[in-house]
């Protein structure tokens, strides 16, 4: 067993000499405390692992077969005083890591805004935060600074010692938001919004990921975050600014479709309402919000007259393209948009820009042609004109 | 015949289903067909057709249907191993601009077939097939409840594990990771067969694996000999009773979610969608319900084979085995408590993180107080190194590494650094091959003789064992490393070439594992060969207690119930 056991420390040891632990030695105050929780943790368990994997292999060895000396009791199968220890012991080792989980997952909490800086220093009551809206979009990063009417793509810059405040969705499917040097992962969902409350205590650039799994562009899914001091950040902003370029609508329908590998860009101007728009699932003219759906179900709903509000389209990214059986795709009308808010009846609501498949799994296109299922078995129904 | 005629029979089915282009897959269709061709044509000159359709496909005998169970498991390996190996290469090759040698299509695939075939083709059917031979010879049964319903599930597991093969070659297997998470998984993003191929495979699968569930705990409840009390049950047996228990109660929660997915992708209803109220975190819950419970299912039964091996190894009774089955009994009820452990980064806030992440810790208790029976069942023992024994000990020493990180894992704050990272990735295949495959590979060579009347060549064996150890400390000690510097899963290609060391260093450790394998077929092979001499005629080779022992090797029971149907002709 020995052998075995040199076999598992060789990569510890090799471990040790360079390379970039950046989990073990993040640059903000809440990847430093979780961190810390980790090491906490694992010293703590250690208390009752290694003892184990030495009696282990003690035990193997001194009551090994051709050792006669030792003592031999067969029929010996029960001690309640060893029952006790050994169900009280990992117990209380449980207890000690519960309470600490307990307290931990609440300092932690990545929707909590924070309370220090770092170990030393509370955060100053009169600096907001500084707010990042970011998207998720195949495969790449979106960030856009509310505060300063600018948006990025696949690049991130906050300034140091200032609390960062990031509201997180997806456009399509789901990926995970993680800046390994900053703080902890949260998920990035499609129609919902998590939050991330983080700080950056030295200056550098860092690595941003995706970490889950979204489908083929997925390993090109990254970005860097920079870590810059007032004036850095304050000239970053202005650099972005005079990159000129604006993110409206029409260019974010653009701007999601699937790409790969994406170089960064940058917007001087971002439609204000956009961050809005893209979780509430509605960037397309003509779409109902699902907040505006979600406010008129929670007064009832529409009944059964609201399906006359549907549209003969696809929608959820033309999600039921190529279903076999069931309707039509459909999507539900806006009752009132900014274009149009008295509202507009739904026969003169044009389809939302183009209708090509954008896939999630993947870039390549199926080469068949889905089954016009209603009209195959439901007989005619007026066809949209997308 | 005309188009439309044609597109009824075979819908989207056409020639660029067949994937052609990808020179790896024709390769490997044309290696699995020559091999096919040969196999069948031996089949027909030996006139095996008859025997085995007799004897085998359609017999109702649980050793029988057992030991077709093992090697399905061992066959299936075969190939979700080999999907490994192209993972472990990809990912050592991919460096630094290059594309490697498996493209995002190709290699998506790998890593989804790789870990469905793992549990659902792989572990299930090995876990399956112990249970199924052993259970009924420890409680002194003929036969299971439902002899017929066994042959049924069985085949029902062939059935999945025959679509996933399939979609290697006609069309393409799910793009999605083994879970299939919507909205990845609907039909927006994986328009094509893939994720039907996946839905289709676990349907059928788990159909089997649920009548196989209800059928084992019918047989210990109902069928246990005169005098076996439950206490008295062996701990196996002890240990299949939870697991099938766990089985019934946590499959159909599997058939429904997917049967949900199956919905929204066919008929257009909206469970999992992005919008119309659908909700794919629901499926994300849904699927973990099952899916925290499956790997107990899984890692239970090799507990009790542990349990059987140290103590008879140990030439003494098992250390405490009352709080033995109640830790199994706590583990089993606390195994449904735990499941958002798997998604505490979704965002539900601290308090119901904590709740899970306590539960989680929790399991460890009675864990460690297994741990500790197996070591105090080999204090003042006469420990004997055979075969089955080396792999309790290397369990043992591998596990609790497992059990730390899983720990670790379970704390949130801990979680959202670590969580899909390769340290997780680490830490699953810590306790699933240290747990569940050395479990497995203990009951194989602990069984063997009894199911086949000669015991396995210790020096093949062993060779394999040292291969499977140190393969897979090398495999994996380097993806613990590669998590603590926030490299995720599933990725195809690098930037940092610093990284590629670590790479390099996991696929020498996935090729030392092939050697293990290799030499483990090497074993098979050379003691059927060697049979006469490493005859068993005690039908007690290895000097245990159990009742399985007290039957000649292997049980005579089969034929029994041979002559009484040819009697009844």
């Amino acid at each position: 067993m020995s052998r075995l056991k040199i076999l598992a420390l060789l990569p510890l040891a090799v471990a040790l000499s360079g390379c970039n632990y950046v989990v073990l030695a993040p640059a903000g105050d809440i990847a430093a405390q979780q961190r810390d929780l980790v090491i906490i943790s694992t010293v703590l368990m250690l208390l009752i692992v290694v003892p184990v994997m030495a009696l282990t292999v003690l035990f193997a060895w001194r009551y090994r077969q051709s050792n006669t000396a030792a003592r031999y009791e067969p029929e010996w199968d029960h001690s309640t005083k060893l029952e006790l220890v050994i169900w009280s012991v990992p117990l209380l080792i449980i207890v000690c890591l519960g309470a600490l989980t307990w307290m931990a997952t609440h300092l932690l909490d990545p929707y909590r805004s924070l309370g220090r800086i770092s170990s030393d220093r509370p955060v100053d009551q009169a600096m907001a935060p500084l707010e990042v809206d970011v998207v998720a979009l195949d495969w790449k990063w979106l960030f856009i600074y509310p505060d300063y009417g600018i948006a990025t793509v696949n690049e991130l810059a906050a300034p140091v010692d200032r609390p960062i405040a990031f509201r997180i969705t997806s456009s399509t499917v789901m990926n995970s938001f993680y800046i390994p040097a900053l703080a902890g992962q949260v998920y990035a969902m499609p129609g919902m919004e998590t939050k991330l409350h983080a700080v950056v205590n030295h200056a550098g650039t860092y690595r941003g990921i995706s970490a889950n799994y979204s489908g083929a562009g997925f390993s090109g899914m990254h970005f860097n975050f920079q870590g810059l001091d007032d004036k850095g950040f304050d000239a970053w902003i202005a650099s972005a600014k005079a990159a000129g370029g604006s993110l409206g609508r029409a260019e974010y329908l653009q701007l999601e479709k699937p790409s790969q590998n994406e170089p960064v860009r940058r917007y001087g101007t971002v439609d204000s309402d956009l961050y809005r728009l893209i979780l509430n699932m509605c960037v397309e003219t003509g779409k109902m919000c699902t907040s505006e759906m979600m406010a008129i179900d929670a007064k009832g709903g529409l009944g059964h007259e609201g399906l006359n509000n549907t549209l003969p389209l696809a929608y959820d990214k033309y999600a039921r393209r190529g279903t076999a059986l069931g309707g039509e795709p459909t999507f539900v009308a806006g009752t009132c948009t900014p274009e149009a808010p008295q509202g507009q009846t739904t026969a003169s609501i044009k389809a939302p820009t183009d209708t090509a498949p954008l896939l999630g799994a993947g870039l390549k296109r199926p080469t068949f042609t889905p089954l016009k299922s209603s009209s195959f078995f439901l007989g005619q129904r007026p066809k949209s004109d997308s | 015949m005309s188009p439309d005629l044609l597109k009824l029979i075979f819908g989207r089915l056409g020639i660029e289903s067949l994937p052609l282009h990808e020179p790896i897959v024709v390769g490997t269709f044309v290696v699995v067909a020559l091999g096919g061709i040969t196999l069948l044509a031996g089949l027909t000159y030996f006139r095996l057709w008859g025997y085995l359709w007799r004897e085998w496909f359609t017999t109702v005998d649980h050793k029988r249907i057992g030991i077709m169970y093992m090697i399905l498991g061992i066959v299936m390996l075969l190939r979700g191993f080999a999907d490994a190996l192209m993972m472990r290469g990809q990912q050592a090759l991919a460096f630094g601009g290059s594309e490697g040698y498996l493209n995002a299509h190709h290699y998506d695939q790998v890593f989804t077939a790789h870990g469905v075939i793992m549990i659902f083709f792989v572990a299930m059917p090995l876990v399956t097939g112990l249970m199924n031979y052993v259970v009924p010879l420890q409680i002194g049964a003929r036969d299971v409840s439902f002899p017929f319903l066994n042959n049924f599930s069985f085949w029902m597991t062939v059935g999945g594990a025959v679509l996933v093969m399939a979609s290697l070659f006609i069309g393409e297997f799910a793009r999605t990771g083994w879970l299939a998470y919507p909205p990845l998984s609907n039909i927006g993003y994986s328009p094509d067969v893939g994720v039907d191929y996946y839905i289709w495979a676990l349907q059928v699968a788990g159909v089997g694996t649920t009548l196989s569930g209800i059928n084992l705990i019918c047989t210990i409840v109902k069928l246990r000999c005169p005098g076996m009390t439950m206490m008295k049950m062996p701990v196996f047996t002890w240990t299949s009773l939870c697991t099938n228990v766990l089985i019934v109660a946590s499959f159909p929660v599997l058939t429904v979610v997917l049967a949900l997915l199956s919905l929204d992708r066919y008929v257009g209803t909206n469970f999992f969608t992005n919008d119309f109220g659908g909700s794919p975190m629901m499926y994300v819950n849904l699927i973990w319900i099952w899916g925290h419970p499956e790997v107990y299912i899984l890692v239970l039964p090799a507990f009790g084979i542990f349990s059987e091996v140290t103590s008879t190894f140990s030439g003494k009774r098992l250390f405490g085995y009352t709080s033995m089955v109640y830790a199994t009994v706590v583990i089993t009820i606390l195994s449904y408590l735990v499941w958002l452990h798997h998604f505490f980064t979704m965002g539900s806030g601290a308090s119901v993180n904590s709740f899970f992440g306590i539960t989680s810790m929790i399991i460890s208790i009675p864990t460690g107080a297994k741990m500790f029976n197996w070591l105090f069942t080999m204090y003042r023992g006469r420990v004997r190194f055979e075969l089955p024994m080396m792999w309790t000990i290397a369990f043992m020493l591998t596990f609790v590494i497992g059990g730390m990180t899983g720990v670790l894992l379970a704390v949130p704050p801990a979680d959202f650094v670590l969580h899909n990272s390769l340290f997780l990735i680490a830490h699953f295949h810590n306790v699933i091959i240290g747990g569940v495959v050395f479990g497995a590979f203990a009951g194989v060579s602990y069984w063997f003789p009894k199911a086949f009347g000669f015991r396995l060549d210790p020096f093949w064996g062993k060779l394999s064992f040292w291969f499977w150890v140190t393969g897979f400390y090398v495999a994996f000690m380097p993806l613990y490393v590669l998590g603590l510097m926030g490299v995720t899963r599933r990725l195809r290609v690098f930037d940092d070439q610093s990284l590629q060391i670590w790479f390099i260093i996991a696929a020498i450790g996935a090729v030392l594992v092939l050697l293990g394998i290799m030499c483990m077929l090497m074993q098979f092979a050379v003691s059927f060969l060697k049979r006469e001499q490493l005859k068993d005629v005690t039908g007690d080779p290895w000097d245990a207690r159990t009742l399985e022992w007290a039957t000649s090797s292997p049980p005579a029971g089969l034929q029994l119930r041979l002559h009484s149907r040819r009697s009844r002709q």
